[in-house]
């Protein structure tokens, strides 16, 4: 109840700077006005938001099981390991929004770019959730298992992935918060559809009001991800409260 | 025994042959730390041998090394391992985590066939009507009958506990007692406990480690059945003379 009180009060002081100081709407549109574009551009908004949910859907998905699948393989093969984990950590030196642009000219304006770049700013923090996770099994489970001379795969997938799953929960809760970043950054970069692209289309034009809406929308769709990730993984992993 | 019901289906106990467990000239050491040197120890088949010494003797470092677990050490034959904290995997029901080592081994007709014999494992730990469940809801004393319903599971030639009821409180600790001797009867065992009156209601021998290099005392045979009566004046009076033994610097015993 607190947080919505702050955001009314925050909200009716923005409204009352636009009244009192007359600045123009293109520069600082009165949440009013944001309100009344919402309602009347209701269609084009939902329109947009399509766009970018499937960007930020497909990008998440491809990130959780890329990123899954490799964290599998690190804590699978020493090798893998050895040759590749560095490369993984050294490759989050790139900033990957400079990579945009060329995701774009590699991938086209459509809806890959996106879906890529969303994908590769979650692949990080899925990875080394996952892989964490994956490595810090309670020590007296493998000690069981070996005693039951269960084989290592079977250590790795009934036991130590199970244990890890609360690890990857976390790691996609996190996933799910910034791979709006990713989709949003592709559609700022090179785009014919899409929130971001409606933000940097209706500035352009003067629409400033409209850009104010798409952002509000962007908000509750990030918002919406994040809450059903958690949700998911609470579903999907109920043991994890108990911290094992 | 005599109470084990007679009807086959509900049979929990081993259908291998009990086996005996020798240890022969075995040494072990954590870097130069010393535990074991030249240690000759012999478990007789079909017995439980409780293993008794104060914290830090090294009887964990036995049991591990008997059960292949410390580096460089290869366990004598396939054990059964109970260790001090329950190890039930919070994601399997009851009935998963009892059969957690014929899951893990993936031969689907092995983990069939032992479905039966870990549901009436479950019963004889008075948790039949639980093996659906998750052990999250279990108390400490419930999940540690559900780690012994495993261990027994595993019909290994012998069971290695190591502290097993170390967590639970005292009259918990009793009850679980009373199932675990009944549950071992007939099986090798080899229980290492720091509480002697544990020792002495369900060793058929007890033995005293003590000092480093440890040495192990001469076998200390209780009177009677195992669960025995913990106020069995016989048994408080062996009770005594263990505590004395415990508490004794090693020269002095050793002399």
């Amino acid at each position: 109840m607190r947080p919505l009180v702050t955001a009314l009060g925050l909200l009716l002081g923005w409204e009352a700077l636009v009244r009192l100081t007359g600045v123009p709407v293109y520069i600082l549109p009165p949440p009013s006005t944001v309100l009344r574009v919402l309602v009347e551009r209701a269609d084009l908004l939902l329109a947009e938001a399509a766009w970018t949910a499937a960007e930020m859907l497909l990008g998440l998905a491809l990130g959780l099981v890329l990123g899954g699948g490799l964290a599998i393989v690190f804590a699978a093969s020493a090798g893998w390991r050895r040759w590749a984990l560095p490369l993984v950590i050294v490759s989050q030196a790139i900033p990957v929004i400079a990579l945009a642009p060329l995701l774009v000219l590699w991938l086209g304006y459509g809806m890959a770019s996106k879906v890529a770049m969303a994908a590769l700013v979650i692949f990080f923090p899925v990875v080394s959730a996952l892989y964490d996770g994956l490595r810090r099994t309670e020590p007296g489970w493998i000690e069981l298992a070996r005693t039951m001379d269960a084989p290592s795969h079977a250590v790795l997938l009934q036991i130590r992935l199970p244990a890890a799953l609360p690890a990857f929960a976390s790691g996609a809760r996190i996933a799910a918060a910034v791979a709006p970043i990713g989709a949003v950054i592709g559609e700022w970069v090179g785009a014919s559809a899409g929130l971001g692209y409606l933000v940097t289309l209706s500035l352009a034009r003067g629409q400033t009001p409209l850009a104010f809406a798409a952002l509000v929308v962007l908000c509750l769709l990030g918002l919406a991800l994040y809450y059903a990730t958690d949700w998911a993984g609470r579903r999907l992993v109920p043991w994890q409260s108990q911290g094992a | 025994m005599t109470d084990v019901p007679a009807d086959p289906s509900f049979r929990a106990s081993s259908a291998l042959p009990a086996a005996a467990l020798d240890v022969r000239a075995a040494r072990i050491a954590f870097g130069d730390r010393v535990v074991a040197r030249d240690l000759d120890l012999a478990f007789p088949a079909g017995r439980t041998t409780c293993l008794l010494g104060r914290s830090g003797v090294g009887k964990t470092s036995l049991l591990r090394w008997l059960a292949g677990l410390l580096p460089g050490s290869q366990r004598a034959q396939p054990v059964a391992w109970m260790a001090q904290a329950d190890l039930l995997m919070p994601w399997l029901t009851v009935l998963d985590n009892v059969l957690l080592g014929y899951r893990l081994r993936g031969d689907a007709a092995a983990l069939r066939a032992a479905g039966p014999r870990a549901r009436a494992l479950l019963a004889e730990v008075g948790l039949a009507d639980r093996a659906a469940e998750r052990p999250e809801g279990l108390s400490g004393g419930m999940r540690q009958r559900v780690a012994l319903a495993r261990t027994l599971c595993e019909d290994r030639p012998v069971v290695l506990m190591d502290e097993p009821f170390g967590h639970l409180d005292a009259v918990t600790r009793l009850d679980l007692q009373d199932v675990t001797a009944r549950l071992l009867a007939g099986r090798t065992a080899v229980l290492v406990t720091h509480d002697p009156l544990e020792a002495l209601r369900l060793g058929h021998e007890v033995r005293v480690l003590s000092g480093a290099p440890v040495t192990i005392g001469p076998a200390i045979v209780p009177p009677g059945a195992a669960p025995r009566d913990p106020a069995d004046p016989a048994l408080i009076a062996l009770q005594a003379r263990l505590v004395a033994d415990l508490r004794a610097p090693p020269e002095g015993r050793a002399a």
